[in-house]
This record gives structure tokens, C-alpha cells and sequence, in this order.
């Protein structure tokens, strides 16, 4: 018996499907990490009291600007506020509004580029025209716009970025609803007789969405920053209520005396977006490797 | 004719064919345990001969011919006794090596061109890289050679073809191009894997035409296929193979005149186009408990199997010649022996006359009785289409009629075939009748109601959706990917007014009436066999309580025994309900079993229609006659062709556009 083998990787038929689930995970330690991360973001947005027993806005001058220390972890502001209380309450606010806007992008997002993709041809030019002139605009400047005509405040902060982001979802739907438009199940159901609005509530809008909601994820972490952003133009949140991105511009002032104001409220937006990021590209690729 | 190198290890070696395989096996590495591919596989092959590896998906038989190439990949482990292709010891070989066989000694033919030549590289310059590579010609001659290869493969205008992109071409020019580049540097051996699967029947006629000029100027032919019919006019020897294993060998007009292995027959019974409408394609399923390792692995689905084939595997016995059947067959009329070993067949009851058990099945129901045939014409149509025609916009502004005029009559419990080569506007016609595309001009009716052109409303006709049904060709993309098999038929259950409560024994029921079982139901359909898909597919078809049923290639993507089942299938269900069905199919084979009227179309206008007997016998159209002659058929078959003899005629030239 003579044995051969054919050795050159280049000519692999198929590729090593063995053992890939489990090397991929252990290769991701940063995706664990960023799990667990976000785990505690989540406790803390909804209670920050389990985490720390000092209330945010408690002021204390007597201890105002004394650096991090054992008594006060991330130091504290002008007023002598504990920092690290600060940061925590903070989380629900900023997150929110992230979150909050990620939300209706989406919404928005979605019934635009539904009702270009279903809307017939000249629906689908008006639609797409409207979102091409949006798109043309950076979205921070279509932000401040929509804050400047909407008026200042937590909730027009957050339609104001939804407002940034909708248009680039309302492409992305319109583009994946055209494919499952023309997709053979939906041909199929068009064939049993299904109502145009159950065939579309079934069929065409279930499969859009698995793509944008991945992306919506990652989107959520643009939405933090922006937002943050939003704030420390004091156009959102207003001191002294703890929001990441005022608490950010409140420590502007003290950078070069007391870092520690405005470094914290900084590393937990960075934290934060980064960490959402990374489960959502996870999420991302596992998303495309199970599509067709 | 190519000129040929001096061979002179093949020099040195006078006594040994050109190809030798000895007992060879293929082992892929896999979790949890290494998958045997390819088993004690041994054969012979010498230039100017064709040998055809007959078989299933997943029998090894590309395999085979991969190794030949060593193309098996790094997971594979791959052993021989023998394994030499011109005196060359091939388990030997280093990757460098096999660069200076493929291509310059061994041609390889793959199934799909578009996906084989390079999209971005014109035709002529993808066979001048084989030209270069093994530097066969001298630089200043590239073009020449390229331009006098496109001659040679039947290329028209191959100047103009050599400066197009593959996806400029259509699927047969491309795979005329495909075996030019394979054949650029004149090969000893032509591996052809599956070269005409998927192309018209006037297209594979033509290829196959090709491949056997090749053999007739000196190169040796490894042609594989699922299809007996395709292998019978081309092949000398035919080695069947099923779960890597050959099971059944010898000279071509031996193996299908004279079957013997079980699966032979069933093969060769899977086989529409010799068999009258009602005849069953696929032996009566058998479900003997898996064979033991060592067992026959053809035991679990034989109807001959009993405990020693579970558990012993058969020896090879020599078949001896039936002098009738060898007199037919033109590989040995030429005086030259055999290469292989002759006539054998791995089967512990190769003499039992196995037909007591595939023929019982066989005269089902006579072709008379079955429905439609003998129905008085009178009877009101089900369908009425009426001069129906569509025009679809190219890119470039201009408008291309899809559909001209176009008139059928379907009545109740009828199959209506449609038959066509591609761009002929069956698929169209199709879409039209199921309501998803609406006439330019003309006008359908469904059960005596205006149902498609002008003045038919949706909101009227969507409560009358249920009574058509389709399926295609495609099942996997016909159902909701999220879905599980059971909400992909319930929810067409459901159209037929089925509560919700009942819809889990309604799916059960009809999962059953398509030879499922019911355990499927939690399935999703990427975990289904294409095979068990099809099923679905026609078991939601099924689920609304249709007239008609419209099926667009509903067999085209399945193996040969697959659609015998397919077909079994679909034949019982339409005598059991009376179900309608407009059958459209490039394969006529297909359409002749299926059919009791066919419409041969082309261009987008009916060229001929009648009774199927009457058409496939007295074709009165010369594009009729031009198809049927294209079919192939399993030369020497056990079941004649009703019309004419056992012969392959071939069309070689393309019929002229209009």
C-alpha cells in the first residue's frame, strides 16, 4: 500500500469545518469581556443604588476637588459630588437616550424604506430622493438642525439623533425588502392568496429586519456618542442632573486641575460604545455566517 | 487534430493501459470519525475508449475522478495498489508535479462553465493560459491555436467569441468553451464531470457529440454522470458506483442491456423517457434496517436484501456475455477487447431475475386508465389561456417578446406539458397562469372565470389563489427561510380554511400523503435532502386543496432516482385527487412520462401540440423532430423507445434564430 497526500492548502476543497465553533469562541476573549461588561452597564442603568450608597447630587464643599481615593473611587467634582455616584447615575440617562434614539431610527427608518420598497415606483423615487438629500448632510450638523428646530432637552436630543441616523436605515430596509420583495417564498405567498398586509407583516418584513437589527446594535453605540455629544453642548441634559456628555463639559473647565472630573464620565462613554460595538459585530458575523 | 507529444513512459510500458486504477481508496478526515468516499475502486481506461462513472450524489465518483488530479484536498488520505496514469506512478506525486499533468496530460471538464472560466478573463484568453502555461505552442501562435480550438469545439465566429466574457455566452457555447481550454494542450485523458447536467437537450447533444470526437481522435474519456441515459450513447464500459463502491461493471451494452446489480435497474428504471405515462419510475421504497459495516451498502433500499447482504459483503461475480446483447453493442463490433474486467457486478443475487420485482410495480396502472387519457374533450376547461402575450424591456431600452401568442386548453384532472429549451418562455408562460405576471395582451380563464389580462382585479382573484398552486424548481427558496416545516405547510393549510388547532394533524396528514413522515415537521428546510424539500414543497401545494398545479422543473435539480420518486409521487397524488397539472420541463424524457398532451414551445410561441404519443411519434414540427432526436437513451436499454431504435442522433448545428 503506498500512501499519498495531497498537501498544498491552496487546493483545499473544502474547507476545515471541524472544531471552528469552538476555536472561534476561545479566540474571542474580548467578546466575553465585552458581554460582561455590558451585563453590568445593564445593572447599573437600571440600578445604580446596588452599586454605590452615596446619592449623585449629594454636595459636600468641604471635600470639593479631592482626587480619587478610597472614600471617593473616581475623586470629586467643584461641589464636592462623589464622582463615581456620578458616573453610575449617569449611565441610565446617556444610555437611554442612546438607546432611545437607536429605537426610533429604526422605527423610522424601517417605515420609510418599507413604504419606498412596497410603495410603487414614483413613492420609491420621492422616498428615496428626501432620504439622498438627508444623507448628503453629516449627521451631527443634521442633528443640531433638528435640535434647533425641535428646542433643547433629553427627548428632542434623542428624536434629533434618530433624525441623523433614520436615513441610512431607511436605505438599507428598502434595499433588503426589494430582495425578499422578489424572493420566491414570497411569490409563494403571494400565490396562497395572503392579503398584502399579512404577507407583508409575515413575510417581507420579519426577513428585512434580522440584518437591521444586528446593525442597529452597532448603531446604538453611535447614538450614545452623538447624544453624549449633543450634551456637552449643553443642548441636552442640563447640570445638575448626571449625564455622561454634560458631566463631560462641566469638567472641561477642570481639566488641568482635577482630570479626574471629566476623565470618567469620558471613560464611560468610551467604555460603553465600545463594548456595544463589539457585540454587535460579533452578533454581526454570526448573523451572515447562518444566512443562506 | 491536436498533435500529441511523444509519450514515452507509455512507450516503455506497451502492455499497460493508460490508466490504471487499483484499489483505490479515499478517506476524508472528519469530526467525529473519517468518511470513506471512494472503496476498493479499481479500473482500466485506454486511449481511444470511454469509461462512464454512473451514480448518485455523494457515490464517490467525482471523488475519483479528482484524485486523478489530485484534487482531493489536505483532508483526504488517499490509497491505491495501483494508481498510474501513462506508466506514472501517481501516489508519488508532489504538487509540482500534478502542475505539469493537469491541463497538458489531463484535461478536467467541470459541470457548471459559467463558474469555471474566470468572469473577468475573455474566452480566448482563458484557453491561451493553458496554451502558455504548458507552452504548447510557441508565443506568436497563441491566437491561431486559440481561434483554431473554438473551431474545433464547433465555437461559430470564433473570432468574436475569443474577445467575449463567459457570461456573454449562452450555457452551451460556454461549455464548448470550457472543454476547449481543457482539451487546449491535447490531454491523453479527458475528465468530464458531469459535462452536460443542466444544459438543453439540442445543447447536451451537441457536447456529448464533442466529447465523443475527442475519444474517436485517440484521448481517453473518463465521463461522469447520475444520468445512464447520457453515458449509453458515448460510454464503452460503464462502472456504476453507490455509497463508493463500484457495484456493477462491464461493456456498456452489457451493463445496460443485461443489469444485474439491484441498483443498476433502478437506475436504469429511473429513466423517464422510456416509459409510457403511469409506468413507475422508482422501485416500491424498501426500508430494510441499515446494513451493518461490513454488510452491501446498497442493503437498506435493495428489495432483494436479506441478512447475509446486511452483514457480508458481496463478491464480485463475473457475469457471463448474453451473445444477444453484446451483438448490439458498437465498442466491441471494432474487434478490440474490453478494458475493464469484464462484466461483473458486487451482488450476492446477480441471477436472480430481479424485474418479478420492479415490473410488479410496473403495470400499476395501464397508461390507458390513467386520468385525463380517454376523457371526453367536451368537458369544460379548466384552464383557458387565449392568445396571451408579454414583452419584457432589456436595459438598453429595446423590448424582447417573451411570450407571442400563446393559446392552451387544460381540463380537469389533465397534465398539459410544456417543453422548451431555455429563453423559450415556458417559466413565463408559467407565471402568467399562476397570476404573478399579467398578459400584455390576450386573457386567461380559470374555472370559467376571467382570471388573468385585462379588467381582472387582485382583490377578486386573490380569494381564487388557492385553487392554483405551484411548485418550482427551486424549493428552498420558495419557503420563508425563518420558517419550519410545519408553518411552511400550515400556513397554506390555512388558506383552505383549516383552524389552528386542527393545522398540526392536517400537516402530519399531508407530510404523509407526499411519503414523509411526520417527525419532519420541526425540521427547517436548509436540513432537508433536495429530495424531502421537493416533497414539502409539494405537500404545501397540496395543503390549499388545488384545481391545478402548476410545476415549473419541478425534477430539473435532482439526481436521476430522486425524480423517479419525485415523479411516483406526483403521478399518484394526481390519480388519487384528480388534481390538474401544467407541467413545464426542458426535458423531455420528463415531459413524455409525465404528460398526456404536451406544447412544445420555442421563441415564445407554440411550435406544435397533441396527444404526447402522438407527438413523440409523428412529430410534425422540424424543431420537434430536432429535440426528440437529441434526447439521448441508454443504448441497449432493457425497455425500448416506443418510436424509434436504440441509436443517438445528434444535432450538431444550432438551430438558426429567427
Amino acid at each position: 500500500m503506498t500512501a499519498m497526500a495531497v498537501a498544498d492548502p491552496a487546493l483545499l476543497t473544502h474547507p476545515p469545518v471541524t472544531g471552528d465553533r469552538t476555536r472561534r469562541r476561545l479566540s474571542r476573549p474580548g467578546v466575553a469581556l465585552a458581554g460582561v461588561v455590558l451585563v453590568l452597564l445593564t445593572l447599573v442603568a437600571v440600578d445604580p443604588g446596588l452599586f454605590t450608597s452615596t446619592a449623585p447630587n449629594e454636595t459636600d464643599l468641604a471635600r470639593a476637588l479631592s482626587g480619587p481615593s478610597g472614600a471617593h473611587w473616581f475623586g470629586t467634582d467643584q461641589l464636592g459630588r462623589d464622582m463615581f455616584a456620578r458616573v453610575l447615575y449617569g449611565a441610565r440617562p446617556s444610555l437611554l437616550v442612546g438607546l432611545g434614539s437607536t429605537v426610533f431610527a429604526l422605527l423610522g427608518g424601517t417605515a420609510v424604506g418599507l413604504a419606498a420598497a412596497l410603495g410603487g415606483r414614483v413613492g420609491d423615487e420621492a422616498l428615496m430622493r428626501l432620504v439622498d438629500v438627508l444623507l448628503s448632510l453629516p449627521p451631527l450638523l443634521l442633528a443640531l438642525l433638528a435640535v434647533t428646530v425641535l428646542g433643547t432637552g433629553t427627548v428632542n436630543v434623542m428624536l434629533a439623533v434618530a433624525i441623523a441616523f433614520a436615513p441610512g436605515y431607511a436605505r438599507i430596509v428598502r434595499a433588503e425588502a426589494l430582495v425578499v420583495r422578489r424572493s420566491g417564498y414570497v411569490e409563494a405567498a403571494v400565490g396562497l392568496g395572503l392579503r398584502r398586509p399579512v404577507l407583508v407583516a409575515r413575510h417581507v418584513l420579519p426577513n428585512t429586519l434580522g440584518p437591521l437589527l444586528v446593525l442597529g446594535t452597532v448603531g446604538f453605540g453611535t447614538s450614545v456618542i452623538y447624544a453624549s455629544g449633543l450634551s456637552f453642548l449643553g443642548l441636552g441634559a442640563r447640570p445638575p442632573s448626571p449625564e455622561w456628555g454634560a458631566m463631560l463639559s462641566e469638567g472641561r473647565d477642570f481639566l488641568s486641575s482635577a482630570w479626574w472630573i471629566g476623565v470618567f464620565p469620558g471613560l464611560g462613554i468610551t467604555v460603553a460604545v465600545i463594548a456595544v460595538n463589539v457585540v454587535g459585530r460579533y452578533a454581526q458575523q454570526r448573523f451572515a455566517g447562518r444566512a443562506r | 487534430m491536436v498533435p500529441r507529444p511523444a509519450n514515452q513512459e507509455a512507450l516503455t510500458f506497451p502492455a499497460e493501459p493508460l490508466l490504471v486504477v487499483d484499489g483505490l481508496d479515499v478517506t476524508f478526515a472528519a469530526d467525529p470519525r473519517s468518511v470513506p468516499a471512494v472503496r476498493d475502486v479499481s479500473f482500466r481506461l485506454d486511449r481511444g475508449r470511454c469509461l462512464a462513472l454512473v451514480g448518485e450524489s455523494g457515490s464517490g465518483k467525482s471523488v475519483t475522478a479528482r484524485t486523478l488530479v489530485g484534487l482531493t484536498g489536505g483532508r483526504s488520505t488517499v490509497t491505491a495498489r495501483r494508481l498510474a496514469f501513462a506508466g506514472e506512478d501517481l501516489t508519488a506525486f508532489t504538487e509540482p508535479r500534478w502542475r505539469t499533468l493537469r491541463g497538458r496530460r489531463i484535461g478536467l471538464v467541470l459541470q457548471d462553465a459559467l463558474v469555471s472560466l474566470d468572469p473577468l478573463r475573455t474566452v480566448g484568453a482563458e484557453i491561451a493560459e493553458t496554451l502558455r502555461t504548458h507552452r504548447v505552442v510557441p508565443r506568436a501562435g497563441l491566437e491561431a491555436r486559440t481561434l483554431s480550438l473554438l473551431t474545433e469545439v464547433g465555437v461559430p465566429e470564433p473570432e468574436q467569441r475569443a474577445r467575449q466574457y463567459p457570461h456573454q455566452l449562452s450555457g452551451g457555447l460556454r461549455q464548448r468553451a470550457l472543454i476547449a481550454s481543457a482539451i487546449a494542450a491535447g490531454p491523453d485523458l479527458v475528465l468530464a464531470d458531469e459535462p452536460t447536467t443542466a444544459l438543453d437537450v439540442t445543447v447536451q447533444a451537441q457536447v456529448l457529440d464533442l466529447l465523443r470526437r475527442r475519444k474517436q481522435d485517440g484521448a481517453a474519456l473518463l465521463l461522469i454522470s447520475h444520468d445512464l441515459a447520457v453515458v449509453g450513447g458515448l460510454a464503452d464500459d460503464i462502472a456504476v458506483m453507490y455509497a463508493g463502491r463500484i457495484v456493477e461493471e462491464g461493456p456498456a451494452a452489457q451493463v445496460l442491456g443485461d443489469p444485474r446489480h439491484p441498483y443498476t435497474r433502478a437506475l436504469l428504471d429511473a429513466v423517464p423517457v422510456t416509459h409510457a405515462k403511469g409506468a413507475r419510475l422508482a422501485p416500491a421504497a424498501v426500508r430494510h434496517p441499515a446494513p451493518t459495516p461490513s454488510g452491501c451498502p446498497y442493503a437498506g433500499r435493495c428489495p432483494r436484501s436479506d441478512l447475509r447482504c446486511r452483514d457480508q459483503l458481496p463478491e464480485r461475480v463475473v457475469i457471463p456475455t448474453r451473445p444477444d446483447v453484446a451483438a448490439a453493442e458498437p465498442g466491441v463490433a471494432d474487434g478490440r477487447p474490453t478494458v475493464g474486467t469484464g462484466h461483473a457486478a458486487l451482488c450476492w443475487y446477480p441471477t436472480v431475475d430481479a424485474p418479478a420485482v420492479l415490473d410488479a410495480v410496473d403495470d400499476r396502472p395501464a397508461s390507458g386508465a390513467g386520468p385525463g387519457v380517454g376523457r371526453p374533450v367536451t368537458a369544460a376547461a379548466l384552464l383557458e389561456v387565449d392568445g396571451i402575450s408579454k414583452r419584457f424591456r432589456s436595459p438598453d431600452g429595446t423590448s424582447r417578446a417573451a411570450v407571442r401568442d400563446v393559446s392552451l386548453r387544460l381540463h380537469p384532472g389533465e397534465t398539459l406539458g410544456i417543453v422548451g429549451e431555455s429563453g423559450s418562455g415556458k417559466t413565463t408562460v408559467a407565471r402568467i397562469v399562476l397570476g404573478l405576471l399579467e398578459p400584455d395582451g390576450g386573457t386567461v380563464r380559470f374555472a370559467g372565470r376571467p382570471w388573468g389580462g385585462s379588467g381582472v382585479r387582485e382583490p377578486d382573484r386573490r380569494g381564487r389563489r388557492r385553487h392554483i398552486q405551484a411548485i418550482y424548481q427551486d424549493p428552498l427558496g420558495s419557503f420563508d427561510p425563518r420558517y419550519r416545516v410545519e408553518r411552511i405547510i400550515g400556513e397554506a393549510a390555512a388558506t383552505a380554511g383549516v383552524t389552528r388547532a386542527g393545522r398540526g394533524a392536517r400537516v402530519a396528514e399531508l407530510l404523509e400523503q407526499v411519503g414523509l413522515s411526520a417527525d419532519l415537521m420541526g425540521r427547517r428546510p436548509l436540513e432537508l435532502s433536495g429530495g424531502q424539500r421537493q416533497r414539502v414543497a409539494i405537500a404545501r401545494a397540496l395543503a390549499p386543496g388545488p384545481d391545478l398545479i402548476v410545476c415549473d422543473e419541478p425534477v430539473s435539480a435532482l439526481d436521476v432516482s430522486v425524480q423517479a420518486q419525485i415523479l411516483d409521487l406526483l403521478a399518484g397524488l394526481q390519480s388519487e385527487l384528480g388534481v390538474a397539472l401544467l407541467f413545464i420541463s426542458h426535458d423531455l424524457g420528463v415531459i413524455h412520462h409525465v404528460s398526456d398532451r404536451i406544447v412544445v414551445m420555442k421563441d415564445g410561441a407554440v411550435v406544435e401540440t397533441g396527444e404526447v404519443a402522438q407527438v413523440f411519434a409523428h412529430p410534425a414540427a422540424g424543431y420537434t423532430r430536432e429535440l426528440l432526436a437529441a434526447v439521448p437513451r441508454p443504448v441497449g436499454g432493457r425497455t425500448a423507445p416506443p418510436d424509434r431504435g436504440a441509436s443517438t442522433r445528434v444535432v450538431v448545428t444550432t438551430p438558426p434564430a429567427p
